[in-house]
């Protein structure tokens, strides 16, 4: 299968990779690990959004991605390395960072050996010294040497609000539950962009088409950063107008 | 020809015919040992193929993709379900008298549109026509009766076979057309005259609107008037003649939707005790429920977990934890759990940990990233056991499946393909090369085709006789006749 690995992976998985935690400081397995599991996050949210469904999302498959989200935060705010995907990163950006992501297979027994959690000065200085490396190595694509600097700029900004964005992402996963409660494609889309009223025109969605606008909206992670959240609000209202829209075609028929 | 059945009771608890093939191997089960498979060798029975269902060109229709396998309770029939919503069902053939020793073949019987596309206007979204399980009832008189189900409604179908009709009315004439009362000079009575086999299936029975969440399961009660349906958040009780209502007898939905954490990915009645069923979550927990004891079951009578093993906990661990699937052995002593990577054998007297444990494709264990980046780790296998409950099935990629038997401790690993699919040609067994030196014949990992997945299979309840369903393919192979 072509998508079997993640872009830009050398095959570790077989080649004993033991030699990155093995012979390397521990140091350096830190921000490898990281990146990885940040990595693991992003691709947890994107398969989060539920935009192109049709047909209800499998509630299975949502719970588990949650959970595994949570787990990671979690895991990510012990370590004291909690940082949010700020309005910098494009869409693109946050796929392109999908790295080599075998090292978090292996059992948190492997991984304690190499692990630990330096204090964040000397985690800027460290991250910088190791760009070098890493980039060789574990990621082979130009965007992956722009992560870590996104990273550290990430780093510096939201380190001094963790509070404020860790309410923001439990907010944000919350109303991922809420929108499989209401099973509304509009309240999904409500979570992670703008409402676009013009898309769900019922018609519009009958019918098939869908816009360019509501494509762009699902790449984009933007609003996990922006603290105003108004979806709710928009949620109503939306909800409203759909409600209104769908009782006036059946009236008609 | 098939025989009328048992005494048919008065609806409640009476003997299923034929009745259930009891085991007779009496296990002891030996406590929490792992078989990694491969222990003792490879398994004494061996594979033939009978016959492949479907077509053979290369662009498969989504329509096509089979979604469930069942036999029913003599194995004569074997129905199957897609996603464009249809039924099939095939018939095995009569022995041969010429040939006794040669198994009879299945032939399509009856072919029927179950379930059709939907669409949710107030929640605006499609109900798929897919057939998530079909269970049969057991046969009461001439006519065969299966409960399908979708997503969203469960439906009762009779089929029945038609080969004579009337002829000779007095007041049509033989195309149909009425005749003319006054027209009519003499009597005469109608007579039967043979035709050709007509199969007719009906729908008797439509359960629908009481399923907030997708269905997964089906299961039917022993007693052979109710049935379970479970979905995401909920199971639900049916009487087989009323539509127009059930009830409740398990809701995990929290009353906070945030709060969500778990759902329920399958449930099974007990073969023999009526009031006793059981259902399986995502994180890896099985509870055994009790009717008698409340309306409403959300307290478990009993509940098998196997602690987690901290050394080998990473990110994935709660998703390859959850059971896709959970079927009672036939004594109805065990059950049976399926994870993404592993198959166990619980004895209903011991909660804390599984009797039997075998690894299905542990060498995807280093591969799960990827496997949850390619939704694969979300993959839905089931799992059988045989008639006399010494030996279970499972599929895995690649088309490969996987049986275990459980007293010697026997595996083997063998592959639905066109290429293999002479008539009566032996399965050669597979083997998936884990080390970095592959041997002749030996697959790699890497080379392993994950599109090519054997969800659904399923095993005759008397005979070694195997169906497994390979994407829109349906393969039926026979234990090798000396």
């Amino acid at each position: 299968m072509d998508t079997m690995f993640v872009r830009g992976l050398k095959r570790k998985c077989f080649d004993g990779e033991e030699d990155i935690e093995g012979t390397l400081a521990g140091i350096k397995a830190v921000p490898s690990y990281n990146l990885q599991r940040q990595s693991l996050l992003d691709m947890s949210l994107v398969k989060l959004q539920l935009c192109h469904m049709l047909v209800e999302p499998n509630l299975c498959r949502s719970v588990l991605i949650a959970n595994t989200v949570r787990q990671i935060q979690e895991e990510m705010t012990q370590d004291g390395t909690w940082q949010m995907i700020n309005a910098q990163n494009t869409g693109q950006a946050s796929l392109d960072r999908l790295v080599s992501t075998d090292i978090l297979c292996r059992s948190s027994g492997d991984q304690a050996e190499g692990k630990h959690v330096p204090a964040y000065g000397t985690f800027n200085k460290d991250f910088e010294s190791d760009q070098a490396q890493d980039g060789s190595e574990t990621m082979s694509t130009a965007s992956s040497v722009q992560a870590p600097r996104n990273l550290q700029s990430n780093m510096w900004e939201e380190m001094e609000n963790p509070q404020e964005n860790k309410g923001n992402f439990q907010k944000s996963l919350d109303q991922i539950f809420e929108t499989l409660e209401n099973k509304s494609p509009n309240s999904v889309e409500d979570l992670f962009s703008e409402v676009d009223n013009s898309y769900y025109d019922l018609d519009t969605m009958l019918t098939g088409m869908m816009t360019n606008t509501k494509m762009g909206h699902c790449d984009s992670l933007e609003t996990f950063s922006s603290p105003t959240n108004t979806a709710s609000n928009s949620n109503c209202k939306s909800d409203l107008n759909d409600l209104d829209h769908i009782v006036e075609i059946l009236v008609e028929s | 020809m098939r025989d009328p059945g048992g005494p048919r009771g008065p609806g409640r608890a009476w003997r299923a015919f034929p009745s259930l093939p009891p085991s007779l191997t009496a296990l002891s089960p030996s406590a929490g040992a792992a078989r990694a498979g491969g222990d003792g060798g490879s398994s004494d029975v061996q594979w033939c193929f009978l016959q492949v269902k479907g077509a053979i060109d290369e662009d498969v229709a989504e329509a096509d993709i089979i979604s469930t396998v069942e036999f029913n309770y003599t194995g004569d029939l074997l129905a199957t379900g897609d996603k464009g919503g249809r039924v099939v069902i095939f018939q095995r053939e009569q022995e041969p008298k010429t040939r006794p020793l040669s198994r009879g073949e299945y032939n399509v019987y009856s072919t029927f549109q179950s379930h059709e596309p939907e669409f949710d206007y107030l929640k605006s979204l499609e109900i798929e026509e897919k057939i998530n399980k079909i269970r049969w009832l057991p046969q009461q008189n001439a006519a065969h009766f299966l409960l399908s189900t979708n997503d969203k409604t469960i439906k009762l179908w009779k089929i029945s076979e038609r080969d004579k009709r009337a002829e000779g009315y007095n007041l049509k004439e033989e195309d149909g057309r009425l005749r003319e009362p006054g027209r009519v000079t003499e009597l005469r009575v109608p007579t039967l005259k043979p035709m050709d086999l007509m199969v007719e299936a009906s729908p008797r029975r439509i359960f629908a609107n009481a399923h907030t969440y997708h269905i997964n399961s089906i299961s039917v009660n022993s007693d052979y008037a109710t049935y379970l349906s479970a979905d995401d958040l909920r199971i639900n009780l049916w009487h087989l003649e009323v539509t127009n209502r059930s009830f409740n007898i398990v809701d995990i939905k929290p009353a906070n939707m945030e709060e969500l954490t778990e759902v329920i990915t399958a449930a099974e009645f007990h073969p023999h005790q009526c009031n006793t069923f059981v259902y399986s979550s995502s994180k890896g927990t099985i509870r055994l429920c009790d009717m008698r004891s409340a309306a409403l079951c959300d307290q478990h009578a009993k509940f098998f977990e196997e602690p987690e093993d901290p050394s080998s906990r990473s990110f994935f661990s709660e998703i390859i934890s959850s059971i896709s699937d959970v079927k009672f052995s036939h004594n109805g002593r065990f059950m049976m759990t399926r994870d993404y990577l592993s198959v166990k054998v619980w004895d209903l007297n011991m909660e804390n940990k599984p009797v039997e444990t075998y690894q299905v494709h542990e060498y995807l264990r280093s591969k799960l990233c990827s496997l949850y980046e390619n939704d694969c780790i979300f993959d839905k296998f089931e799992c059988c056991w045989n008639g006399s409950d010494s030996t279970i099935m499972t599929g895995s990629y690649n088309n490969f499946f996987r049986t275990f038997e459980r007293d010697t401790l026997r595996d083997s690993t063998l592959e639905a393909s066109r290429e293999s699919s002479k008539p009566r040609a032996i399965l050669k067994p597979r083997k998936v090369c884990t080390t970095g030196k592959r041997k002749k014949d030996e697959i790699s990992v890497d080379s392993l085709d994950f599109n090519k997945k054997i969800l659904h299979t399923a095993w005759h309840p008397m005979d070694n006789i195997i169906a497994v369903a390979a994407t829109n393919n349906l393969y039926l192979f026979q234990e090798k006749m000396n």
